[in-house]
């Protein structure tokens, strides 16, 4: 009965997310249209509005949020569903085929994008490479936001997930999974501690806070400790991304055989690397178009040129395995899979790696922007498919392929992590040289 | 960054001393204190249960399937399983096969869990829900579930079945080769009621040697092949056929080791991996923080660990 409970408690609270973001952004919408007209709201009413109030700028906006509140409505009503009528009601899985979109991009793809957080923070403060400084807070409020999606999606694609606990007492350290699933809790843990210091900086400012809570103490201790913190990210990263590869060294007669290795965990730390690399780049890109920031061209020139290198790498360990193996002619084979393979590793790593090691072209921020969003869609995102979906639709025997409402769900939890990144860079100093005007 | 690095002391190494002892102190207890009444002799110590499936013998009469529900309390014990499902751990399947000598007939095939004797499902699992009893049967604790289905994707055989109809509690069901009934000095259900002798129950060893001895005994009605004696390191379900097992349809291009082997590798070498990174990475930062303190101090800057937080420097 205490499960009943349990699962009745997380209903309500996916309802509770629902509703409350459709209430918000449906307020908003009315505050937005209130405030338009003269007379029916002055601006200390405004001011006085129990809600951070986001002005619409135009109607586009205010329709996108609309759109995003459905969405948002959407999602909430199919994670209702799952915990209702059960998994295979809003999914197309099976027990031929028992893992699929939410675990290939939310769980393999958000971790191994989450890298950054690891891979900036270790250049920064090991290396002492101290112009990428301006790089670390974006990226660690990226892998923070990136393990809090993880935990979302695991609520819904985990069977029981109210049983969680089982792994922290039961030490079943031969699995690959729990090594997984514990990373994700510490690491979760580790990030939250590692995005303090931003959080501090702006409740500093707040005397009623700093009455009650030390924060200048902590974030004292915080200095004192970030360096341990730093390397015990690297180390538990380094764990984490390899473990997701390890996963599948388990299914040899499962999974196809241009990405069955016993080197699957050395390939997905490499990769997970150069997605730390170039997804900083990415975002920052993205949020200086949004934010209308200026853009750090000559740091995000220096990542593009680091990933070359280590997508290089990548390419010929690969290339190596898949000599060694004595496979690589089923890279000639005209199946999907062999295009799925060229697709990620052409598009994904040798386009990348070519660009980004041209000098004058790696400066062009067009060709850093699309030559890191090649490596992280292509390299990363499509090759964890590719291990945990295109792979084994020969085994399965048939294609699998997400239902919408899978895709709904998924998106539902990515817009979520987009409007925390918009809602944390707006309030909070992440990004510095901007963070102090935007609080004044 | 290695998988492949040989530990000093492989872990593994010394769980598999841990575990042949146990399984020794194990089945010695049940030799010593209460022999198995199916069976004529225990003289082979020491040795895991099993069941050998002679499918020359079977005749398709589904008295295994529906004992198997009657035993388990599953639904739908009237009519014949037709497939695998959550209330259905084992059913009959009908092949049409070509024989030697040419001939179509109809053959058929009982499927259930195979049992391996090293088993993915149960490396898989976080949880340990899936668990080798170490007696044979691989059983599953359904208090431990999570739900997270990796036993169905570790499974070689695609056994485990899962309630995906079920929001609150789904739980995985698969034969567990009547570990309750084992405890009870039963023989498991589907054994016990078959009919044509085509089920036999014993020790795997024993087992094994009657094979390889009908095998030899009977020139060309056997294929020489045990299936399940060494595919993913070996199950304790054995099968007999006079007809190639992938014409059967049983997973052709399993490997001769057991899959588990290999993740158990890599656990083995990441205390070796978290050691270097962690030496590497403290290494790294005594030498660049020294080197930062001497240049800084060259410049006569006073050196300043490069903060958690850039309000440092903006506060001077």
């Amino acid at each position: 009965m205490g499960l009943f409970v349990l699962q009745l408690l997380g209903i309500v609270l996916f309802v509770g997310i629902g509703v409350s973001a459709v209430t918000i952004l449906g307020l908003r919408y009315i505050a937005y249209r209130m405030a338009g007209q003269p007379g029916t709201l002055s601006a200390s009413d405004y001011e006085a509005f129990p809600i951070p109030i986001i002005r619409f700028a135009s109607w586009k906006k205010a329709i996108r949020t609309l759109l995003l509140a459905m969405l948002f409505g959407v999602g909430a009503a199919l994670i209702l569903m799952r915990f209702v009528y059960g998994i295979g009601a809003i999914s197309n899985l099976s027990d031929q085929f028992a893992w699929g979109l939410w675990i290939g991009v939310d769980v393999m793809s958000g971790i191994a994008l989450a890298s950054g957080a690891f891979v900036i923070a270790a250049a920064v403060h090991i290396f002492r490479l101290k112009r990428f400084e301006p790089l670390v807070r974006p990226a660690i409020l990226t892998g923070l936001l990136g393990y809090l999606l993880e935990f979302g999606v695991m609520t819904v694609e985990v069977g029981r997930p109210y049983n969680f606990w089982q792994m922290l007492i039961h030490w079943e350290y031969h699995s690959i999974l729990w090594a997984v699933g514990i990373c994700v809790v510490v690491v979760a843990g580790l990030l939250f501690v590692e995005f303090l210091p931003v959080v501090f900086e702006r409740l500093r400012e707040s005397e009623a806070v700093t009455r009650r809570v030390p924060i200048s103490s902590l974030s004292h201790l915080l200095k004192k400790g970030w360096i341990a913190l730093v390397v015990f990210g690297a180390v538990l990263a380094t764990v984490h991304q390899s473990s997701l590869g390890a996963m599948w060294v388990l299914v040899p007669a499962k999974l196809y055989p241009l990405w069955y290795s016993l080197y699957l965990p050395v390939f997905f730390w490499i990769s997970a690397l150069a997605a730390g690399l170039t997804m900083p780049i990415v975002e920052s890109i993205l949020s200086s178009r949004a934010f209308k920031r200026g853009l750090e061209l000559d740091l995000l020139a220096d990542l593009a040129k680091a990933s070359s290198v280590v997508l290089l790498v990548y390419l010929i360990a690969r290339g190596v395995d898949l000599v060694t193996r004595g496979v690589w002619p089923l890279i000639f084979q005209p199946n999907v899979q062999a295009a799925a393979f060229w697709l990620e590793v052409g598009l994904g790593v040798i386009v990348p790696a070519i660009l980004f090691a041209i000098k004058p072209l790696r400066h062009r921020p067009a060709v850093l922007f699309n030559g890191a969003l090649m490596v992280v869609l292509f390299g990363i995102v499509l090759n964890r498919l590719n291990v945990s979906m295109v792979g084994i639709w020969p085994y399965a025997g048939y294609v699998y392929f997400p239902s919408w409402m899978e895709i709904a769900v998924t998106v539902t939890l990515i817009s979520f992590g987009v409007i925390a990144f918009g809602l944390a860079v707006k309030y909070l100093p992440i990004f510095p040289e901007e963070g102090e005007h935007a609080a004044h | 960054m290695s998988t492949r690095k040989r530990p000093l002391l492989s872990r593994r190494d010394f769980l598999r001393g841990a575990c042949a002892g146990a399984l020794a102190a194990t089945t010695a207890g049940l030799l010593a204190g209460r022999a198995h009444p199916a069976l004529a002799s225990d003289s082979l110590a020491g040795q895991t249960w099993g069941v050998l499936i002679d499918l020359t013998r079977c005749t398709g009469c589904n008295s295994c399937a529906l004992a198997c529900k009657e035993s388990n309390n599953l639904p739908g014990g009237d009519v014949p399983p037709g497939t695998l499902d959550t209330d259905t751990y084992t059913f009959v399947d009908t092949r049409e096969v070509i024989t030697a000598a040419g001939r179509a007939e109809t053959r058929y095939v009982k499927r259930q869990c195979m049992h391996c004797l090293n088993p993915s499902c149960a490396s898989a699992c976080p949880v340990g829900a899936m668990h080798n009893s170490g007696e044979g049967p691989v059983i599953y604790r359904s208090n431990r579930c999570i739900g997270c289905r990796y036993c169905q994707i570790a499974c070689p055989f695609g056994i485990p079945r899962f309630e995906w109809r079920d929001g609150i509690s789904p739980a995985i069901s698969k034969c567990l080769l009547c570990y309750d009934r084992l405890q009870a000095n039963q023989v498991p259900a589907c054994a016990e009621a078959c009919p044509s002798g085509a089920l036999r129950f014993g020790r795997r060893e024993d087992l094994l040697v009657q094979a390889r001895a009908q095998i030899a005994s009977n020139s060309g009605r056997y294929i020489d092949h045990i299936y399940g004696e060494h595919e993913v390191g070996g199950t304790s379900m054995l099968y007999l056929s006079d007809i190639p097992f992938e014409q059967m349809g049983f997973p052709a291009g399993l490997p001769q080791s057991a899959p588990p082997e290999e993740t158990d590798k890599f656990v083995s070498a990441l205390p070796y991996v978290i050691g270097g990174v962690t030496v590497f990475m403290t290494g790294s930062v005594a030498y660049t923080h020294r080197r930062g303190a001497e240049s800084t101090a060259e410049r006569g800057e006073p050196a300043s660990v490069s903060g958690c937080d850039a309000s440092e420097n903006q506060e001077e």
